[in-house]
């Protein structure tokens, strides 16, 4: 009986915490209108979140590129495929890697700094006291930070794909010697604009929305201690991955069922 | 009541469980959300630590509520920030990031912030709190100057006494969970003959308001109840040592 009571308890638990974070998200989206009275809030966002991430990304992007060449190359070559290494590399990183990993990255940089740095203003007493100055704090720090988390997640995801497959061609080219107008036209034949960069981007933005929803839903619920901050950091980075990884296959499911 | 909650929110929420909290004839607890953000513009707190912006400068925390809630042009809202802040003394700080202020500057940049827009109601919570003594001699004569000077009601809630005594028209005293202990002007609460306003205002430790945590009898708590003769031989012999000397 005691069992059932605590399976049952935790079960409401988690009920109430997704209706919470439910509610969160419903409000954030009301708070957007508010927060493009103050546009330039959102440019400064899209320029911390975005730019500052930047180092990571490209860094991520040329080092998944050189990889992806090689082990790509290494198996297509069994096959007498080598010629697809362009297309293999391109499909890989715009349709899931750049998407996938460069949200993985941004949970891990952006939406980490987000929840400490709201967090932080929750135990300063700064966001009662926007409140206490009739400052709603959710269209002045959330809606600004959000907004600016969906714009800049499809430019990282753009630019880590573009850097990776830059890396792939100098791996290919200049390494393993594969032909370059070979590398570059299978890809200008193989890769449909829509069908894979655009549902690319589409990804994207929607793991923005996941990584920073979740990123500034921590923060704002979080215990106003160290600790509190601590844990708040640490969940961001262990819902969101996970949110997204989750999503990914949904989203695959939907964009690709046909070849 | 939560742990979070400030002083004076405290207070505010002592009196609302016991009957309603009125602002210019409004019952704040039958307000709309619009209705306690209109109130707030009426309004102005002082919290414990300042609670500033720490990304913007002395001159942005300031300009923060003429920004957000005026239309005012960019010239106008330089005079009325530079008159703030030279109210609470701290003009030549407005270029100051607020790491580089100290506590009690920290304390008069969140008043001049509180009384930007000329609020008709002023909160301060706990105002005195961790301050030096020409610091919170500074601010407690500001919160009253200010007072007289805009015409606004301030509600202080402090637990420094004399100073709260010095500068008040009207005082409650509030224990624990909220409960009134008394009311007065500063003059009839010195004079009270009652044991725990006396307390209170001499800061006396033990009184009416126990000095100790409640907690078991020392005797449970440290082992004796149980060999209470032994103890009690123990105890004997050791006067009688102490005595031996003489």
């Amino acid at each position: 009986m005691n069992l059932l009571a605590e399976l049952g308890a935790r079960t409401l638990r988690v009920l109430h915490g997704f209706g919470h974070a439910a509610l969160f998200f419903l409000d954030l989206l009301r708070a957007l209108p508010g927060s493009l009275r103050r546009f330039y809030l959102v440019v400064h966002q899209i320029h911390a979140i975005g730019n500052r991430s930047l180092l990571i990304i490209v860094a991520s992007g040329v080092a998944v590129g050189f990889v992806l060449a090689l082990q790509m190359y290494y198996a297509l070559v069994t096959y007498g495929a080598a010629e697809s290494l362009g297309l293999i590399v391109n499909l890989s990183l715009v349709r899931e890697l750049g998407p996938v990993v460069t949200a993985l990255l941004f949970a891990g940089r952006a939406g980490t700094s987000l929840t400490a740095e709201i967090g932080l203003m929750k135990a300063g007493e700064q966001l009662a006291a926007m409140e206490l100055m009739a400052v709603d704090p959710r269209q002045r720090v959330l809606a600004p930070r959000f907004l600016g988390g969906i714009v800049a997640m499809p430019l990282l995801a753009a630019m880590f794909s573009a850097v990776g497959i830059l890396g792939a061609w100098v791996v290919a080219v200049g390494l393993i010697g594969v032909d370059a107008g070979n590398f570059w036209s299978v890809m200008q034949n193989g890769v449909d604009w829509w069908r894979d960069v655009g549902n690319g981007i589409v990804k994207a933005a929607v793991f923005g929305v996941i990584c920073t929803a979740v990123a500034l839903y921590q923060g704002y619920e979080t215990e106003a201690t160290p600790e509190g901050v601590a844990y708040a950091t640490t969940r961001t980075v262990v819902v969101s991955s996970l949110a997204v990884l989750g999503m990914d296959f949904v989203l695959t499911a939907l964009m690709f069922t046909t070849p | 009541m939560s742990k979070q909650m400030t002083g004076a929110e405290m207070v505010i929420q002592a009196f609302a469980d016991q009957g309603e909290v009125l602002v210019d004839g409004q019952d704040v607890g039958r307000l709309s959300e619009a209705g306690v953000y209109a109130l707030r513009r009426r309004m102005g707190m002082l919290f414990q630590n300042g609670a500033l912006f720490t990304d913007l400068t002395v001159f942005e925390n300031v300009a923060f509520p003429l920004r957000e809630h005026t239309d005012l042009p960019e010239a106008m809202i330089r005079d009325i920030v530079l008159m703030k802040l030279n109210a609470v003394g701290l003009r030549g700080a407005a270029s100051l990031r607020i790491a580089e202020v100290s506590g009690g500057m920290a304390r008069r940049i969140a008043l001049a912030r509180a009384i930007a827009l000329d609020p008709e109601l002023i909160m301060y919570d706990e105002p005195f709190a961790g301050l030096d003594l020409i610091s919170m001699g500074v601010a407690a004569k500001l919160i009253r100057t200010l007072n007289d000077v805009t015409g606004a009601t301030s509600l202080v809630v402090s637990h420094d006494v004399p100073e709260c005594m010095a500068i008040s028209d009207w005082v409650v005293l509030m224990a624990a969970g909220g409960r009134l202990v008394a009311q007065g002007t500063p003059k009839e609460l010195m004079d009270s003959t009652d044991p725990e306003v006396r307390q209170f205002v001499r800061g006396e430790p033990d009184g009416p308001v126990k000095f100790h945590y409640p907690a078991p009898e020392l005797d449970s708590d440290f082992g004796l109840a149980a060999a209470g003769g032994a103890a009690g031989a123990g105890a004997g012999a050791t006067g009688a040592g102490a005595g031996a000397p003489r």
